[in-house]
């Protein structure tokens, strides 16, 4: 049982804590949002969706990044585990994406009148990101070989986190010069209060990921190990393993 | 260095050769563009096209006729074992990536001698942006050899291999495809060629080739271990 506790260590280890810490900054962030920040003068209540909106893109983005870093370290280093954090973060990136257009669209619903625009290059880009890493999950789908599985996924991670930069880089070019940017979301412009905001928001969001991922790669730890002692007490079944997400020792 | 330049040689050479003799992808690829060019006549209801109808219409065709060859580029390898060949000769594996890349490469321009010319004749009103388009044409190609033989090397050993290569490849190409429209579009203008941001879209053509031809080489060892 001394596999199982270093297991345990690893991943479960200050789960609680983390949530807790989660949970705190989360309220308190929000109560920022609709006690401390102020209204905003052009777009009024609408606007405080961007406190939800722009974290859960910085973060998504990140951890797609993150997961293309993971991949490069399993790829060098030939250890699973890093496999294992590379499809959590993507995974949960994908997830955090699906909150980002609908509250992107939800916003601009209220703002332009449209539930999509086109001539948000920020969001466009999103969405092309989105539609990529949404890919990933068939592509790891139909590789039925574990070992090959985690290295062709990680391979997808690296070539995607390359494509990121570019594809921001081509839709910005992509809009005609003259078109006037609608968001001043460029942190300058924001006066201290919704900056303050801003950034509890940003770590509140940030806290919530890390603790997801974390609770993730516990259950896919825990269910390992699981699937190990089921096998040692029956026959073993040959080729049981999860088709989809890498197992976690 | 020499070892690894014979072997590009011969794999390209196979490759080619065996395209020649069983003509699998290369008339598929461009009997879908022409194809696709007619319903293209038919469901946007014109006769002629120019500025973004004509660059949408030209690269929306040439990048589906890519993705029948990409589909097929490695399937001769998956299925007669050119695969564990390549393991075992003891040349290195980035002339597999180099080989097939160039092959495709040179897939892509075979149709794009036919096809662009077909493009013309149906919906142009002049030939006078085609010289510029070379340009264009050659840059998008790379990219699309790059990224196109990457995906599919991985593709074609999953059980979806079919589904999976355009599936992957189409989101990956958009910023190609931003780039590659965005140059034509005034190339393809009705009043003749204009360089609006030509120099800017072929920039962008090249970091995108450079960036995925990098990609490419540092990972494709790691498509090849078994």
């Amino acid at each position: 049982m001394r596999r199982s506790d270093r297991a345990k260590r690893m991943y479960g280890k200050g789960l609680r804590q983390l949530s807790i810490a989660t949970v705190v900054a989360l309220a308190a962030s929000l109560s920022l949002v609709f006690f401390y920040a102020p209204l905003d003068a052009d777009q009024g209540f609408i606007q405080k969706i961007f406190y939800l909106h722009v974290p859960l893109a910085i973060t998504a983005l990140v951890g797609f990044v993150g997961g293309g870093v993971f991949a490069v370290l399993h790829l060098r280093s030939g250890d699973r585990r890093w496999d294992a954090w590379s499809y959590v973060s993507i995974h949960m990136s994908v997830i955090f994406g699906v909150a980002v257009l609908i509250t992107g669209s939800i916003w601009a619903k209220a703002s332009w009148g449209h539930w999509w625009v086109w001539d948000e290059p920020t969001l466009v880009s999103f969405l092309i990101v989105f539609l990529m890493y949404a890919t990933y999950y068939p592509f790891r789908y139909a590789i039925e070989d574990p070992e090959r599985q985690g290295r062709y996924a990680s391979v997808f991670a690296i070539v995607a986190g390359a494509f990121v930069p570019l594809n921001f880089m081509a839709v910005r070019l992509a809009q005609s010069l003259v078109h006037p940017r609608v968001f001043a979301t460029t942190n300058g412009g924001l006066p201290g209060s919704m900056m303050l905001t801003f950034l509890a928001c940003l770590a509140a969001v940030a806290l919530l990921w890390v603790t997801l991922v974390k609770l993730e790669l516990t259950t896919k730890s825990a269910s390992g190990q699981l699937k190990r002692l089921r096998r040692a007490l029956d026959a073993p079944a040959p080729g049981g393993g999860s088709r989809i997400a890498p197992e976690v020792s | 260095m020499t070892r690894s330049r014979t072997a590009f040689a011969a794999i390209l050479a196979k490759d080619l050769r065996g395209e020649l003799r069983t003509l699998q992808s290369l008339p598929a690829m461009a009997l879908f563009a022409v194809t696709t060019f007619v319903v293209f006549r038919f469901g946007l209801d014109r006769t002629s096209l120019s500025g973004s109808l004509a660059s949408g219409v030209l690269w929306a065709t040439l990048l589906f006729a890519a993705l029948l060859g990409v589909n097929r580029l490695f399937v001769a390898e998956r299925e007669e074992g050119g695969f564990d060949a390549i393991r075992l000769a003891p040349i290195d594996r980035s002339a597999l990536f180099a080989a097939k890349a160039t092959a495709l490469l040179v897939y892509l321009l075979a149709l794009e001698l036919v096809v662009v010319p077909v493009f013309a004749i149906f919906f142009l009103d002049s030939a006078a942006a085609l010289g510029p388009l070379v340009a264009v044409l050659l840059l998008a190609d790379l990219g699309l050899a790059a990224t196109g033989t990457l995906i599919s090397s991985m593709a074609v050993h999953s059980r979806a291999r079919d589904l999976l290569g355009p599936l992957v490849l189409l989101p990956l190409v958009v910023p190609l495809m931003i780039a590659a429209t965005g140059a034509s579009e005034p190339l393809l203008a009705a009043g003749g060629p204009g360089y609006h941001r030509f120099g800017t879209w072929l920039a962008v053509l090249c970091l995108y080739d450079l960036v995925f031809l990098l990609v490419g080489y540092a990972v494709f060892d790691f498509l090849l271990e078994d």
